[in-house]
């Protein structure tokens, strides 16, 4: 993809030897993977057992000495661990109380509930009041409409299970993440020491440190609560420390000219400054936090995740896809809410409050009304059933017929993909001798970013090889990169084609957001009825959900071209074709190459779904792992998915770096 | 599934509604031993949601508190040997046993002993396989006929689906064993298992592929478990043993009982809970029934074991502490 741009700039090419430097590995490669397997040693595939690491097994160990005997002073580690799921647990037990449960006394059974939660119609009215007044009537419209879907197809009692603990974990996930971002932006040694445990938290799939989370935070919304928070923390740290970076020099000295104390200058200067690109956190926090709804209600979270699964035991596929839209509904809508509260704030701070006082004292009259409705005569606060509808039959219906008239075309086309693409990058990733992907890897590093990442590259593949995961981690890049591939040339021409378009732009990223918030397993299972079990399913899957930034970002680039620059090009004389390929291309290159970046990560992330489906590496290795009660297994596998996410993120950072610099971008 | 969530948040939010009150408990209970509630452990599949309930509701009437808790199938042995969660209903000796076992030789989790079903594993085929190869549910007719299995990534050869790689289940070591022309290709969870079937059924598409009882999927999709020879421990471990005498694996698949776990201290704290849980007992038949009423025929899982209970009083009456 770098061609046409290093056309367009003669200045910028490279020196003659080095042209040559990437066509001659991969003439090597060639050689060796067309050469016989005997004519190497039998090693470079499968490590003899005797040359295994046994990491598995000590860290099994550490995780049963940390549950078992782990003490600070007098304090056990697990009392540590239960004391802070006890502490939030407080937050998350009011939410629910005021949301789904009511105000009760007693346990289990024989509670007694002497207040009832807030009644649809309470939250109802509070939400669209409070969107009218931060959005104004497009945003109560949008909020009256998704509330409405709830209701009348009969989510709303899973949907406020899952809004309570969403509300808990996403502050709490945007404030942590602030905090963190805040300490990297002070001092630069607290970010490079975070920055890996970032990366370990976004990659390492959650199977793998499950059972631990499970033993010290207790069996729970807790435990879901806290590997939720842990999920969508790390992208809110980044885009925070980015965001504080980017806060211009300026304002900066102004700052300290004014004589600013340090807690000033971040609360008063740096987060108001910055707050256009901490929503973009905030946006990505709930995105994350309804991701995980799903795993979180594995271990005991409840709500939409469970009704999903539930109806996909079934193979009510009807009823899963309504289940998995509402959770698509609640992270539009609180996603919504939060950029429109974020502007409304804003307006405020330049124009002076309006009489809030005004405005909120009879919304919540009214609400506490409501509510006091609903406990004066219960069955008011149940929605009528005479009101619900399903469309779960006909999407049986539909997902039949489909399956019925198309299944013969579409294998067609299956087993063309199949034996085309997928089974020769497979046979090839498997035929690689793995010293020589490791000197690859060191080598592309070297290239890239100098002798520490070749170093980082290096070690990480040898890692892979030395706890025995080489043949899985092999799979793992042949079924993520044809992946990647895949979404890479579908999502960028579908980013340069709608950036110009206000409203297609639009209704992609509302396509976009979807594909990202609804649970993979809804659309898994009819995929799976179209085209069997296998990798070309996982693929399918894989696409659908990683598409998303690398449309998201080419088009953000693309839209972020200097308006000079693109008028310069036109009164030049350029042609469409032209500026798109000698002037916007070239400058959003770096953004594009940040969206093939997130695209891997999210490819990545989705290991762990797709096992579900069949497919044998390194996701598989953490889902069997968490099967068979295997700490230590899942832990290292789930470390070497990590490891293949670092070592392609900070090679193509750097390569990103590089592209920058030659540009003159930075 | 409403009242369900009711019912657990409620429980959820008790203790902290408790000490923010400064209240009392609820109605105290005569007679048990701990007004703390029992937490059951629900799934997701109806089976094993029936079975919680019945053992629940036959709690609750003899008085115990009862609080039901969404949990993972595997995950949940953490919760169990902490005490955070108190009793599996269902454990499959078929899928769960390793993780049982290890719960067990822990000395965290105990083996409450059989639930009285059996787990019936086997290859099975659709009703209309039959024409296409006839001899069926005979093993034999699959080593003539392994073509009309087949499909174009695995052809001439047959294509067994199998349960997901966490299952075990040797096939692969069958298939050689037999020396049936067949590839094994592994669903990664039985949701994706079923969605093939009912595509294949959907379209009389040719299929074979792994499926356990008790479970609606037998009950809906007209068809039978094929015939292999009869598993004996032997035949995994004897080479000599059966048809192939240099390969072991030559026969079906073992059947198991449905274990009930709990968490070790289940015992001490409620004695009397812990006699009628070792009591239950439901037959795979008496099970079919109820998850066919539920997956079936529409029916909340809640009204079929509130039904149950009406219909069966002798008998979980016998079950509770004398």
């Amino acid at each position: 993809m770098s061609a046409p741009a290093l056309e367009a700039a003669p200045p910028l090419a490279r020196p003659r030897a080095a042209a040559l430097l990437w066509p001659v590995v991969g003439a090597i490669t060639a050689l060796l993977v067309l050469l016989p397997t005997s004519a190497l040693p039998g090693w470079m595939w499968k490590l003899p057992p005797s040359w295994k690491l046994p990491l598995a097994g000590e860290v099994s160990a550490f995780v049963k000495w940390l549950v078992d005997s782990a003490a600070l002073g007098p304090l056990a580690f697990i009392d540590l661990t239960r004391a802070i799921a006890w502490v939030l647990d407080w937050p998350l037990a009011l939410a629910r109380a005021l949301l789904v449960a009511g105000f009760t006394t007693g346990q289990g059974s024989q509670a007694v509930q002497w207040f009832p939660p807030l009644p649809w119609f309470a939250v109802v009215f509070l939400a669209v009041a409070l969107a009218a007044r931060v959005g104004g009537w497009r945003l109560a419209l949008l909020m009256g409409a998704g509330l409405g879907y709830l209701l009348v197809f009969g989510q709303w009692a899973s949907a406020m299970v899952t809004l309570a603990s969403v509300l808990v974990a996403a502050p709490l996930a945007v404030a942590g993440g602030l905090m963190v971002g805040i300490a990297c932006h002070r001092s630069p040694r607290a970010e490079k020491a975070i920055t890996p445990l970032l990366d370990l938290a976004q990659t390492v799939p959650v199977f793998a440190y499950l059972v631990p989370i499970l033993v010290l935070f207790g069996f729970g919304p807790v435990s879901a609560m806290i590997a939720t928070i842990l999920y969508a923390l790390p992208p809110m740290v980044r885009i925070a420390a980015a965001a504080f970076r980017a806060v211009p020099e300026e304002v900066v000295a102004l700052a300290r000219m004014s004589g600013c104390t340090r807690r000033q200058f971040t609360w008063k200067v740096l987060v108001p400054t910055a707050r256009p690109a901490l929503m973009l956190g905030v946006n990505q926090v709930i995105l994350l936090t309804l991701n995980m709804v799903i795993i979180a209600s594995m271990i005991g979270a409840g709500g939409l995740g469970y009704d999903v699964l539930t109806a996909l035991r079934r193979l009510a596929i009807g009823a899963g896809i309504e289940a998995g839209l509402a959770i698509t509904v609640l992270a539009i809508l609180l996603d919504r809410l939060a950029q429109a509260m974020a502007r409304a704030s804003e307006r405020g701070r330049h124009h002076g409050a309006r009489a809030p006082r005004r405005y909120w004292l009879p919304v919540l009259a009214v609400s506490a009304a409501l509510w006091l409705a609903a406990f004066l005569a219960p069955p008011l606060a149940t929605f009528p059933d005479s009101l619900q509808l399903s469309t779960a039959a006909w999407w049986d219906e539909w997902v039949r017929w489909i399956n019925i008239t198309f299944f013969d075309t579409l294998d067609a086309f299956k087993n063309a993909v199949l034996l085309n693409l997928l089974v020769p990058v497979k046979r090839f990733m498997l035929a690689l001798p793995w010293p020589w992907v490791a000197l690859v890897a060191a080598f592309a590093g070297w290239r890239a970013g100098g002798a520490g990442l070749a170093l980082g590259a290096l070690a990480g593949v040898l890692f892979i090889v030395f706890v025995g995961l080489w043949e899985y981690a092999a799979l793992t890049l042949y079924l993520c990169g044809v992946s990647v591939l895949v979404a890479v040339t579908l999502g960028v021409p579908i980013g340069i084609f709608a950036s110009g378009r206000e409203r297609l732009w639009r209704a992609v990223e509302v396509a976009i957001d979807t594909l990202q918030t609804l649970p993979s397993f809804v659309y898994l299972i009819p995929i799976v009825m179209l085209f069997r079990v296998g990798d070309f399913t996982a693929m399918i899957a894989i696409v659908l959900y990683a598409i998303a930034p690398a449309i998201r970002y080419t088009a953000h680039g693309l839209r972020g071209v200097p308006a000079p620059l693109v008028e310069a090009g036109i009164a030049n004389g350029c042609t469409r074709t032209q500026l798109l390929t000698r002037i916007k291309l070239p400058l959003a290159l770096p953004d594009m190459l940040l969206g093939v970046n997130q695209t891997i990560m999210l490819a990545l992330s989705m290991l762990v779904i797709t096992a579900l489906v069949g497919t044998r590496d390194l996701g598989q290795e953490v889902y069997s792992a968490l099967a068979k009660a295997d700490v230590g297994r899942g832990v290292v596998a789930g470390l070497c998915v990590a490891i293949i996410a670092m070592v392609a993120d900070r090679l193509i950072s750097a390569a990103a770096l590089r592209l920058k610099r030659r540009l003159g971008l930075s | 599934m409403v009242s369900l969530f009711r019912r657990r948040s409620v429980s959820r939010l008790a203790a902290a509604s408790l000490v923010a009150l400064g209240l009392a408990a609820g109605t105290a209970q005569a007679k048990v031993e701990s007004n703390d509630p029992i937490k059951i452990t629900l799934h997701d599949w109806t089976g094993e949601l029936i079975s919680a309930r019945i053992i629940g509701e036959v709690l609750k009437k003899a008085g115990y508190n009862v609080d039901y808790v969404q949990a993972d199938y595997l995950a949940q042995f953490a919760g169990l040997k902490t005490g955070d969660l108190h009793l599996a209903p269902e454990i499959w000796a078929t899928t769960g046993q390793e993780a049982l076992d290890e719960g067990v030789k822990s000395g965290k989790v105990e083996n409450l002993g059989e639930t009285g079903m059996m787990a019936i594993e086997e290859w099975w085929f659709p009703d209309y396989m039959k024409e296409k190869c006839p001899g069926l549910p005979d093993w034999q007719a699959l080593k003539k006929c392994a073509a009309e299995f087949s499909a174009p990534e695995t052809a001439p050869k047959g294509r067994y689906l199998g349960g997901p790689v966490t299952w075990g289940g040797f096939d692969e070591e069958r298939v050689k064993a037999l020396d049936l022309d067949f590839e094994v290709v592994h669903a990664g969870t039985d949701a994706a298992l079923f969605a093939e079937l009912q595509s294949a059924y959907d379209r009389k598409a040719p299929i074979v592929l792994w499926i356990y009882a008790p479970h609606w999927a037998p009950i809906k999709y007209k068809g039978e478990f094929v015939n292999f020879p009869r598993y004996e421990p032997a035949c995994y471990t004897d080479p000599a043993w059966g048809s192939n005498k240099e390969a072991t694996h030559d026969c079906g698949k073992p059947r198991g009982p449905i274990w009930k776990a709990a968490w070790a201290g289940l015992k001490d704290k409620w004695p009397g809970a812990y006699s009628t849980i070792k009591d239950v007992k439901i037959d795979n038949n008496e099970m079919g029934a109820l998850v066919a009423r539920v997956d079936l025929d529409g029916e909340k899982v809640e009204a079929v074991v509130d039904d149950w209970i009406a219909k069966n009083e002798a008998r979980w009456k016998g079950w509770l502490p004398k």
